[in-house]
């Protein structure tokens, strides 16, 4: 084993790992937390949706179509200034989150959007015909009527993580793709290369088997 | 009591008004079952939306229990849409909830209700559309007439006084159709509750409602008891519902009936005239020959019918006639 790589650090290599973890995690929670508000804002200020809202709706998706637009590599670096207010670093894994929330909130503000769109209207006028609020429409009915829809998103959603996680490397994030780059790329240490390669599908792997099941074990069909 | 005062509607479609409903006055009286009929288009599910205000009027005066609907605010509506259930041809029951969590729905939105008040109301509307056993089940394992079972049980969560049934057998086989039917004919009885269906199927209406109106191009072009309609009906579209119903086309009827000689009448029976030996007294009194051409005995509601088409040849026409026509029968001379 050691024969086949020589270059690989196992040490260096099981904390990229943790690395990676830690930024896709961190990064998703925050996303979350902030996608989903978003996302059931675009659903309601929509089209023909609870909360009509054109100029609204309408601004808001330009902004979120503009930041979907960039390229994750430049918004890494555009971000830097911004990132170092918030977490006081631009580097390691705290450097790495605010890029990766504010890069994946917009993609995943979209799939919860969609997530809504495809719940039956008729869930909607049922929950109204029983008085409900618009709040208690969003939370009793169409959020648990999506929730397939959105935790498939949710899935998409970590493994882009997981590769613009790889990405943030190049401003020196750590984490796998940091040391692919380094190592793997400009040392030109092919094995390194190959097992954060590797490493990098299990997780994504591992990630879509996870979200699947569980998008089965809701789907309650 | 549900009024309806020059009520009319129209949707705005690229900036144009659209009319779906003319000016519409209409009473559905405390406790009856009031069935509204027509074509797909016709603004049925407009007058039923009305009702709870999913739709709005654009004009016209809506009252409720004497209360003008469309003056409420906001929470004055949600109390108002909790007295009034509803049932959906597709049943819109939240498929991420259990049979029993759908229809505790009703009574968790509206907020006023105990976990252990929640708890006993759904297993007795449960026990009442015959789903104990289904509690813990999601909706997709259920069949057809059980979803609609669960949407019927849902709709009475609140004890709402009013039941709007939008086209709520038209998803449904036959045999389901007339369980769920009968269904809400007893719930009618039971708790006196008043319901108002709309669907497109005649035969929907002659088991469970007490009125009728048939709706054509938002216009309500007759109204009146489901016996007086359904077996005299005086409007095109009307006729054609009950033709429908019976399988048969007018048209084709009288051109079959060409070549049978004699005079042709329509007898209409209805309650206990349907049983009485009529037919075969006045042709014994009269010396006239009859042959049935068409005929169907049924139930309107609870109430016997029968409508028989027959010939009559030989023998004393006029006095048969006259006989006919002075018993409790209503009589059509056809040719």
């Amino acid at each position: 084993m050691n024969e086949l790589f020589t270059n690989v650090d196992w040490a260096d290599i099981w904390q990229a790992t943790l690395d990676t973890f830690y930024m896709v995690g961190g990064s998703l929670v925050f996303t979350i937390l902030l996608g989903l508000p978003l996302g059931v804002l675009l659903f309601l200020t929509g089209k023909r949706q609870l909360l009509e809202q054109a100029a609204f709706y309408n601004l808001l998706s330009f902004v979120v179509n503009v930041l979907r637009s960039v390229p994750f590599i430049i918004l890494l670096i555009v971000m830097i200034p911004v990132t170092v207010l918030i977490t006081g670093t631009s580097l390691g894994v705290a450097g790495a989150i605010p890029p990766l929330v504010v890069g994946a909130t917009p993609f995943f503000a979209r799939l919860v959007e969609t997530a809504l769109r495809e719940v039956d209207r008729g869930i909607i006028e049922a929950a109204q015909s029983m008085g409900a609020t618009t709040r208690q429409i969003v939370i009793s009915a169409l959020l648990p009527e999506a929730l397939p829809g959105i935790i498939a998103g949710i899935t998409v959603t970590a493994i882009t993580l997981v590769s613009y996680a790889a990405m943030s490397g190049v401003i020196g994030g750590g984490g796998l793709g940091d040391l692919a780059i380094r190592y793997g790329y400009q040392r030109f240490q092919t094995d390194v290369m190959i097992v954060t390669v590797v490493l990098l599908l299990i997780i994504v792997q591992v990630l879509q088997m996870v979200g699947d099941k569980l998008v089965i074990h809701f789907s309650r069909r | 009591m549900i009024e309806f005062k020059n009520i009319h509607k129209s949707y705005q479609v690229a900036g144009k008004a659209i009319p779906a409903l003319h000016d519409t006055n209409l009473t559905v009286e405390q406790g009856e079952v009031f069935g509204v009929i027509g074509h797909s288009g016709a603004g049925k599910s407009t007058l039923l939306r009305l009702i709870n205000l999913l739709e709005r009027p654009s004009g016209g005066q809506l009252l409720v229990d004497g209360e003008d609907i469309t003056r409420l605010d906001s929470a004055g509506l949600r109390v108002l849409r909790r007295k009034i259930g509803m049932i959906f041809q597709h049943f819109n029951l939240l498929s991420s909830k259990t049979v029993a969590d759908n229809v505790a729905l009703p009574m968790k939105l509206a907020g006023i209700y105990s976990k252990a008040e929640i708890k006993a109301r759904v297993a007795e509307l449960l026990e009442r559309v015959g789903l104990s056993d289904q509690a813990r089940k999601y909706p997709a394992q259920l069949s057809g007439g059980q979803k609609q079972r669960v949407g019927i049980a849902r709709a009475l969560a609140c004890r709402p006084k009013i039941l709007l049934c939008d086209e709520a057998t038209s998803a449904l086989d036959p045999q389901t159709t007339q369980s769920v039917l009968q269904l809400l004919g007893d719930i009618n009885q039971e708790l006196g509750l008043t319901i108002v269906m709309i669907t497109h199927e005649m035969d929907a209406i002659r088991r469970v409602c007490d009125r009728v109106a048939v709706l054509d191009s938002g216009r309500i072009v007759e109204m009146g008891p489901v016996a007086e309609v359904f077996l005299h009906p005086q409007h095109p579209t009307s006729r054609r519902f009950v033709f429908e119903s019976e399988n048969q086309d007018e048209q084709e009827l009288h051109e079959d009936f060409r070549h049978v000689p004699g005079h042709i009448l329509r007898l209409t029976f209805h309650g206990e005239a349907t049983y009485t030996p009529l037919l075969g007294t006045v042709a014994r009194e009269t010396g006239v020959d009859y042959s049935i051409l068409a005929g169907r005995i049924d139930r309107i509601k609870d109430v016997p019918y029968g409508q028989l088409t027959i010939a009559l040849i030989g023998g004393n026409y006029e006095e048969a006639l006259k006989r006919f026509n002075a018993a409790d029968v209503h009589v059509e001379v056809v040719r």
